[in-house]
């Protein structure tokens, strides 16, 4: 991470943080540069992609010879002590870099702002430094966002000098489709959109359709409630996204891709487009980064404000230019997609992790997390789906009631707990972690008692959840649970389709059912009929929306039912 | 093409290779509930009546639009899916305003048929009693959306056989709604060719011919049907239901 360079700050112009105000920050730091008299290449003040811990925006972080250091929450007015601060570069902050110099940190829950001991009184902005070696930044493991919070997003350049593009240089120059396939294989690399799917196989299943034109797609649609990981990769390093649909495209032998985002996305998709006419700028996938007559174009597909847009065949669907309506499955996209041809879709993330997995190996994917760990399997019941494993790392966005809202990325089959209560703090004002969402409105909550269940695949399954997108929502004490899934069931009848009977009427009649509970009104026949309907809704639905649309219910009813009783008025006395 | 053997609630079934799952139970002799499926348009598994249980898959199965393996072992009466589709007959009526009793399908409704088929005797979901409003602008049709399923028969029947797509679906969820062009009024949607065939294809009485009581309502819709079948025989004329 440090350079030898020249001092250096960068300034987060994620969305969170440009939202904080990152944007007059850094201006006035590029204007108190020029008022220190301080020249760029002296003190290089540049835009990056996400730093993390979003809840404490704008955040800027200064690289110098001695390590990097992190302040949050600073105002323009500060940027003058900040300039300072980078370009002095001395004495004790120095330490923070590394862990053994401060070792009373770390115990007695290491608040980042209030790393005490180094609040020197000589040090303005002691109290908006960040510490770089609490559990939130130390136990992060970035593969898929090891560049991002590095460079700009906009610039083309700083990408390629962090190495993009040169594993779709070497794929497309030294690898055949069937090389590169069985590097993803051996990486165990799942759908990192929720479902999990292994991800080589689908890629297998699309490259050895009958000879024809196939297609690619990054699934850019993530609309999870408390879901930003596929934003935070789209907006820090948008061409690692880029990288990773193209190398899936020579994979599979498309020759034609888009990318899918949700218009709820604008920073993201200006930096997408920025990304593309930079490329096409310098001719294109082909001759600029293979140096073959390669003949790849990928296109920008802006969605239209549908949640189920981000369910496969929708998303097809809208591309298409039609109605996103899911349709029901076989033919999967893997068989018919677009236009009728072959078409592998895949999530941002998924895609993202392409490029190390090829870089260093699958087996060396494989060996982070859970996936070779015996304990791995404990959890699941079913044998057969224990074994895909959960394999590399996943990135995890952490918001909710929680002290350190932001973006992590940690190796599948840690425990809840550790992302929960170490890397995020806990809950704030050090009330009890209540239970965790995860997995959005198709997902459940995991219970404060089962905090240290790992984080994979199959141990979320089976207690009723999912590992879901990555959306990761901490629930505090007050949290009321059927008011909880009230929400959960709100949103899904919003963002039905329509399509088909069971989600477009069920979703209706099982919210009705829950403002029952939320009032304080029900009956206790009301919770059979909500089970019925649950089951229902689950069982008949066209596509997962509908499917999953009654898991957040279900996943309270399992773990809170006493809540739900609570909220049964006592029965009618006849005497 | 090959045939195909499959059993169906215990009996064995063959049909031709690349035959559904409903056709298979069809020709079983199980009158599997149908809503949005009609012979001569493109099924679309929206009803989710049909739904069968195919023995090791996960969940049922739309019959409609699953096409029929060698060796499938299906049901279609356990005990599960009979609540099911129960449950789904009564979310229909209580997501509209279906009043039998005033409307000029009743008697020849597919929506009532399929309430007395699955037993229906009320509906244990209470009634959401949407705000709607008909149109009545187009000169010999009328469109009343407090009778619609949103099965889509109209929108396909307009758009694969009169190849006017006039109708489409606007809006999402329960909140989904028919419309005609723009969402105009029926009559300005200069598309309309007024060749009747959506309300031919309407299960219930959501788009009616204006000169139709309840008594004199005569649905035809077996139309699409025979248009399927005349279009592939290049044979024109009205040669009776198609041969079965």
């Amino acid at each position: 991470m440090s350079k030898p360079a020249p001092a250096r700050l960068r300034c987060c112009d994620a969305s969170a943080c440009r939202n904080a105000g990152g944007l007059a920050l850094r201006q006035a730091l590029l204007a108190a540069r020029a008022a220190a008299g301080l020249q760029p290449t002296s003190l290089a003040i540049g835009a990056v992609g996400c730093l993390r811990l979003c809840g404490r925006g704008p955040l800027v972080a200064a690289d110098g010879p001695g390590g990097s250091r992190l302040w949050g929450g600073l105002s323009p007015e500060q940027a003058a002590l900040l300039v300072a601060a980078a370009w002095v570069d001395a004495d004790p902050p120095l330490a923070l870099a590394s862990p053994q110099a401060s070792p009373p940190a770390s115990p007695p829950t290491p608040v980042p702002p209030a790393s005490a001991p180094l609040a020197s009184s000589s040090d303005p902005l002691a109290s908006y430094r960040l510490d770089l070696s609490h559990p939130f930044f130390s136990l992060q493991q970035p593969v898929v966002l090891e560049h991002c919070g590095l460079i700009d997003p906009d610039c083309l350049d700083q990408a390629l000098a962090h190495g993009a593009y040169s594993q779709l240089r070497r794929c497309v120059r030294q690898l055949t489709p069937e090389a590169v396939r069985q590097e993803v294989r051996r990486s165990g690399l799942r759908g990192r959109g929720g479902a999990g799917y292994p991800t080589g196989l689908k890629w297998d299943t699309v490259a050895l359709q009958p000879p024809g034109p196939r297609l690619v797609v990054a699934n850019g649609d993530e609309g999870d409630p408390g879901a930003f990981m596929d934003r935070t990769v789209l907006e820090s390093d948008p061409h690692r996204l880029l990288e990773g649909l193209a190398i899936a495209a020579w994979a599979v032998g498309a020759e034609r891709g888009y990318v899918y985002v949700r218009a709820e996305y604008p920073l993201a998709i200006a930096r997408l487009r920025r990304a593309l006419d930079q490329i096409s700028q310098r001719g294109g996938f082909g001759v600029a980064f293979t140096g073959t007559p390669w003949p790849l174009r990928l296109e920008l597909r802006v969605g239209a404000g549908a949640y189920v847009c981000g369910e496969e065949t929708a998303l097809l669907q809208s591309i298409e230019g039609g109605r996103g309506t899911p349709r029901p499955r076989p033919p999967y996209p893997a068989q018919r997609g677009l236009g009728g041809a072959p078409t592998l879709i895949n999530n941002v993330e998924t895609l993202a992790a392409i490029p190390p997995i090829l870089r260093q190996g699958g087996d060396w994917y494989a060996a982070i997390g859970a996936g070779n760990q015996a304990s791995a399997d404990k959890p699941a019941s079913g044998a057969t789906t224990a074994t895909l494993g959960s394999r590399g790392t996943k990135v995890f966005s952490l918001s909710g009631a929680v002290v350190h809202t932001g973006v992590v990325e940690v190796p599948l089959g840690m425990p809840l707990r550790t992302v929960v209560e170490t890397m995020g703090g806990g809950v704030v004002g050090g009330a009890p972690v209540k239970a965790v969402q995860t997995g959005g409105p198709s997902g459940g909550c995991i219970p404060a008692a089962l905090l240290d269940t790992a984080l994979d695949y199959e141990a979320m399954a089976s207690l009723g959840s999912m590992l879901g997108s990555g959306g990761m929502v901490v629930l505090g004490p007050h949290t009321a649970m059927p008011e909880l899934a009230r929400y959960f069931m709100g949103f899904c009848v919003e963002e039905s389709c329509g399509k088909c009977l069971p989600c477009r009427a069920g979703t209706v009649q099982l919210a009705a059912l829950l403002d029952r509970f939320v009032a304080g009104q029900a009956e206790a026949a009301d919770l059979d009929r909500l089970e019925a309907l649950c089951a229902m809704v689950k069982a008949t639905s066209l596509c997962g929306l509908g499917q999953s649309a009654p898991n957040p219910v279900l996943a309270t009813l399992r773990h809170f039912r006493p809540e739900y009783l609570a909220a049964c008025r006592e029965e009618p006395r006849w005497a | 093409m090959g045939v195909i053997t499959l059993s169906v609630n215990g009996a064995a079934v063959a049909v031709p290779s690349g035959a559904t799952l409903l056709a298979a139970c069809r020709s079983a002799g199980i009158a599997l509930p149908t809503l949005c499926y009609l012979e001569g348009l493109s099924p679309v598994g929206a009803c989710r009546l049909c739904l069968v249980e195919l023995e090791g898959a996960g969940r049922p199965l739309a019959a409609c639009v699953s096409e029929a393996a060698e060796g499938m072992v299906l049901r279609t009466d356990t005990p599960q899916l009979v609540n099911f589709r129960r449950m789904g007959v009564e979310l229909f009526f209580a997501e509209g305003n279906h009043v039998c009793a005033i409307c000029v399908a009743n008697g020849c409704c597919e929506l009532q048929d399929v309430a007395v088929a699955v037993g229906m005797d009320h509906s244990r979901f209470p009634y959401r009693y949407p705000q709607r409003s008909v149109d009545a602008s187009h000169p010999l049709f009328s469109l009343d959306p407090n009778r619609c399923i949103l099965c889509t028969r109209c929108v396909r029947a307009c758009d694969e056989l009169e190849g006017a797509h006039v109708w489409d679906v606007a809006e999402r969820g329960s909140h989904c709604r028919i419309v005609a062009g723009l969402d105009q009024p029926w009559a300005e949607v200069e598309a309309c060719t007024s060749c009747g065939q959506c309300v031919d294809a309407c299960p219930t009485g959501a788009l009616f011919r204006k000169d139709d009581t309840n008594v004199t309502s005569h649905p035809q819709r077996q139309r699409a049907a025979l248009l399927q079948e005349a279009r592939q025989r290049h044979s024109w004329r009205n040669q009776g239901p198609p041969p079965p």
